[in-house]
């Protein structure tokens, strides 16, 4: 049966697994996954600003993890620290601004585990909004860089001695990344968002031979675990977010029996 | 060469990376359906100064001008990540649309068209060249940068490809920037030599390289005598890493 919150669960659920298929892709390809969960840690402090100023969460979150963002790509270029440790320095230091902040907050009570796990359940139908209008900005705009984006990916040196502006799609896909933490992040939750985004695409890396094949099998993936993992969750009655990554991480597992084959 | 035949000009170049010049005073021009060749021994700066040729530098000394954007690149190392899944297919419309039978036809130009289903990561070394060189030509380039294209390429196989390198040239009417160790195909399909070792040591047509003192001290007396004889002067001695030692007299 399907109650009204349990549809709008679903409906977010699909949208957000609908960006998170090609996006996480990405990621995978271009070994972005910490990087991923260092824009979910400043999404923190997105956070607590919109409860502290009482504006939209999606958007202060979108603005602190683009703006996290582009001080990482900015300090990639001027700084000799090595990428995964000024990444740790980005992702821990917003997390501790944002929980020290936090602590001045007590005023205003604050589902702190709403905000790291999600709470698919409560999504209202501004939420739903969001989702769908943004997801489709996000995937709109992935198609019209897919093809630097993928040939930057491939090999960043023929992209950019062929004329595809490497540099200035890896920017807009860095945006990308911070606004689907922005849409999804009421939905999953900032500690969860990266595995959305990494499990469903390591799942179809292990099916598929192409990257057209494994964008629609990472979609796919994604969809299977919303629609599994809310269904689970409504019948076994565990916290939704965390049952549908569960369901992915399963899937994925499944997946490795065919690796095996091929390898 | 008429002046609105150039592609690339490269004037008074040079990189300065981790406290040291990889290259520096670097000149030379690429015209259209000419070939240049950059030789020179291993860390002399060929492959830096096909990259300042292309503009992959965001500081460098000197200027470089490109009257060209139409330009197919192959890198001298590729490596392909296991995370992802290209076909030969795929890969060949990595920078520009192609119809089907354009992949074949640039494929079967290289001998390669029974690989186009396959992995990028299953191809052995030589097939992977003769890929990355069917994909630079299906663009059809006004300019062509090959850094050591037929690396890993039985011989029979680096001999035909050459052939299809300067059968390029002549019928696209290209610049082709081309790095290699063959001497005996720099010296015979080549328009003009560049000898590298930190600077551009010596350059001209490849009969006046193959007799500079300093080619021969790098190859050796055996490589001049590909080519015919003809003697003109070296002006500086290098110490073994390449830098000047001494001016001449």
């Amino acid at each position: 049966m399907l109650d009204d919150f349990l549809f709008r669960a679903l409906l977010a659920g699909i949208g957000i697994a609908l960006v998170t298929g090609p996006l996480g892709c990405f990621v995978v390809w271009r070994r972005l996954s910490f990087f991923g969960d260092t824009l979910a840690h400043s999404a923190l402090l997105g956070v607590i600003l919109s409860v502290s100023f009482d504006i939209n969460i999606s958007l202060s979150v979108f603005a602190i993890s683009s703006l996290v963002a582009l001080l990482l790509l900015k300090l990639q270029k001027t700084t000799n620290l090595a990428g995964d440790a000024l990444l740790g320095l980005l992702s821990h230091s917003s997390l501790a601004i944002g929980l020290v902040v936090l602590g001045f907050l007590t005023f205003i009570r604050f589902d702190i585990m709403g905000i790291l796990f999600g709470d698919i359940l409560s999504v209202n139908f501004n939420d739903l909004l969001v989702i769908w209008l943004g997801g489709g900005v996000i995937l709109l705009v992935l198609w019209f860089i897919w093809k630097p984006l993928f040939a930057s990916t491939v090999n960043y040196e023929i992209a950019e001695a062929e004329g595809m502006k490497p540099e200035r799609v890896n920017t807009i896909f860095t945006i990308l990344l911070a606004a689907l933490i922005a849409i999804s992040i009421k939905m999953v939750g900032l500690l969860l968002i990266t595995g959305m985004l990494i499990i469903p695409a390591a799942m179809a890396r292990n099916l598929s031979n192409n990257p057209k094949q494994m964008v629609i099998l990472s979609v796919i993936g994604g969809l299977l675990s919303v629609f599994i993992g809310l269904y689970a969750s409504f019948e076994i009655n565990t916290a939704s977010g965390p049952t549908i990554v569960t369901v992915a991480l399963i899937l994925f597992i499944l997946s490795l029996t065919n690796n095996q084959k091929k390898y | 060469m008429s002046k609105d035949n150039i592609l690339v000009k490269v004037s008074n170049a040079g990189v300065f990376k981790n406290d040291k010049w990889l290259v520096r005073e670097v000149n030379l021009e690429i015209h259209k359906g000419k070939i240049v060749t950059l030789i020179g021994p291993n860390g002399s700066g060929k492959t830096t100064t096909a990259k300042i040729a292309l503009g992959l530098f965001k500081k460098i000394e000197g200027t470089v001008e490109r009257f060209t954007n139409s330009i197919s690149y192959v890198p001298q190392k590729v490596s392909i990540d296991w995370t992802l899944p290209v076909r030969v297919i795929d890969f060949m419309v990595l920078t520009h649309e192609l119809k089907p039978d354009e992949i074949r036809d640039a494929l079967n130009l290289t001998g390669v068209e029974h690989l186009k289903n396959r992995n990028l990561r299953e191809l052995s070394g030589g097939e992977f060249q003769r890929v990355l060189l069917a994909r630079a030509i299906s663009k059809k380039p006004e300019l062509l940068v090959l850094d050591e294209p037929v690396q890993g390429v039985d011989f029979s196989g680096e001999v035909a490809l050459y052939g299809l390198i300067k059968k390029i040239s002549e019928t696209l009417q290209c610049g082709i920037l081309l790095i290699s160790h063959d001497l005996h195909v720099v010296m015979s399909a080549t328009d003009y030599v560049v000898c590298l070792n930190g600077h551009v040591c010596c350059s001209g047509s490849p009969v006046d390289v193959a007799q500079n003192r300093y080619y021969k001290e790098l190859f050796g007396n055996k490589s001049s005598q590909l080519l015919s004889i003809y003697e003109h002067d070296h002006n500086h001695v290098h110490s073994s890493d390449g830098n000047i030692v001494e001016e001449a007299k």
